[in-house]
């Protein structure tokens, strides 16, 4: 047995890890929905944008009930795995493998990995690069598993400046980045379908920044950003982004934006980089905590 | 309003941007590989005579020997706006359901050949699966893989907003200008 060898019981493991991705594509994160329905106390009666978000509501609370993907584009698996001792990394690896392809076959994540160079499906969302995996190595004795999926409408909107932008008239400051951000909603437009949030990362290399720039769409939209600068242009940003008037879909209204995620990285002399991870209103995320007994002790963005 | 087949140029020519539709009878769902093809000059294997194309990559899986969507929400239809309207003209396809609208050339075409550009709401797979009432077939499959086959779809009552217009009018055209000069006001 497998299991036996690294201290954990991989079946108990595979199965927690299927349960995991059924959450995450089935279920929104609870801050989530409740931004959506102060979105649509916002929007007019009547409105086609109004209309827009009602479908939305509807489609939340149907894809619960019947336990299946709020959207068919399961997109690309987003794994986080705070790994203690107890549990190796091949170990989670091969039963986080077992459990996508089950889900694949049952319905909970679509045929989504492509060979880029022949254009053939894998059939089972396995395959060079993918899941992709984030993992660390921890002193804790619980192992944290959060996973976010991401589709390909959102994921085409995600834009990185490289500054200055003389289009924009974007400097190296934040004002720079505002603009970057204002920017980045006026393209995304009718491709990530809004109303969408913004993970951002000012600063790092083009591949450091993205990642942290997805990483910070792990935080939850209601927590306040503990840099009060970043803070104040997360705040900014949410008021001037809605007053676009793009809306939901894209169809005009006051709901374009559900959050914006800021955060920094260093960066070299040379470089400034605005690094913006769009992500749409189908913002599927979540994770456990479990115990080496193999008991989840939580499921984080629940409450 | 409602829209059942046959979807004849008469009734489509009649829908105007902002109308709520709900559309009954057999589309037939065709994305990027679906539209090269085309494009490409391969055949199409059902008539798109008076037809309506779903921009979409739905979850289907086998459940007692029958198909079924578990899943069916439209993907980003500007991807397919280099073949769009060149193929509403040479088949006849009578409108298109996607996602984001799409460009002026399409545009272009659905007022010549008298078409019109449906969207559904982005991302409610769940809502949008539960008017396909049957799955009558499936073609490509093994060609393109399912999530880009070309399914055909028994819908009923499926909820849709007409976006572009077969008189020229485009919602996404609207308001992409206005947010334009709102994002230019913001920036001084």
């Amino acid at each position: 047995m497998p299991g036996k060898k690294s201290g954990v019981d991989a079946r108990v493991l595979q199965e927690n890890l299927l349960e995991l991705i059924r959450r995450t594509s089935t279920q929104l994160p609870s801050d989530v929905v409740r931004a959506v329905h102060q979105g649509l106390r916002r929007e007019k009666k009547g409105s086609t944008g109004r209309y827009a978000l009602e479908v939305i509501r509807d489609n939340i609370i149907m894809a619960k009930d019947k336990s299946q993907p709020l959207c068919q584009d399961t997109g690309v698996i987003i794994c986080y795995a705070d790994l203690p001792d107890w549990c190796p990394e091949s170990t989670f690896r091969k039963a986080f493998e077992k459990a996508v392809i089950k889900a694949t076959k049952v319905g909970y994540l679509r045929q989504n990995s492509v060979d880029s160079i022949t254009g053939i499906n894998s059939g089972n969302n396995l395959g060079p690069g993918g899941p992709s995996y984030h993992f660390h190595p921890i002193k804790g004795k619980s192992l944290k598993v959060r996973m976010m999926l991401k589709g390909g409408g959102c994921e085409n909107s995600s834009i990185q400046y490289s500054l200055p932008d003389n289009r924009i008239g974007a400097g190296r400051d934040l004002e720079g980045v505002r603009r970057c951000l204002l920017d980045a909603l006026i393209q995304a437009q009718g491709k990530g379908c809004g109303p969408g949030i913004l993970g951002v990362c000012v600063g790092g290399d083009r591949g450091s920044g993205y990642i942290a720039a997805k990483e910070t769409l792990f935080r939850e939209l209601d927590e306040k950003n503990e840099n009060p600068t970043l803070a104040r242009l997360e705040n900014r940003i949410m008021k001037e982004g809605n007053g676009l008037n793009i809306g939901p879909m894209g169809f005009g209204g006051a709901t374009t934006l559900l959050g914006v995620k800021i955060t920094h990285r260093n960066r070299v002399p040379a470089s400034f980089f605005v690094s913006v991870a769009y992500m749409c209103w189908a913002f599927r995320r979540n994770g456990f905590m479990m115990s080496g007994s193999g008991r989840i002790s939580r499921w984080l963005y629940e409450s | 309003m409602l829209l059942e087949a046959p979807f004849t140029e008469k009734k489509i020519r009649a829908l105007r941007v902002g109308d709520r539709v709900e559309i009954t009878g057999l589309i037939y769902t065709g994305r990027d590989a679906v539209h090269k093809y085309l494009h490409d000059g391969g055949k199409p294997p059902v008539d798109l005579t008076d037809s309506i194309i779903y921009h979409c990559g739905p979850v289907v899986v086998k459940e007692k020997g029958k198909w079924v969507v578990k899943a069916a929400g439209p993907t980003t239809s500007i991807r397919e706006e280099p073949y769009q309207g060149p193929l509403m003209e040479q088949f006849g396809i009578r409108a298109v359901i996607g996602k984001g609208g799409m460009g002026p050339k399409t545009l272009k075409y659905c007022k010549k050949v008298g078409a019109v550009y449906f969207h559904a709401i982005g991302g409610a797979a769940q809502v949008l699966a539960e008017r396909v009432v049957e799955v009558e077939g499936v073609h490509l499959a093994e060609k393109f893989g399912a999530p880009e086959a070309i399914w055909e779809f028994r819908v009923e009552k499926f909820p849709v907003v007409v976006t572009m217009d077969s008189h020229g009018k485009s919602l996404h055209e609207q308001v992409l200008k206005d947010s334009t000069r709102r994002f230019e006001k913001l920036l001084g």
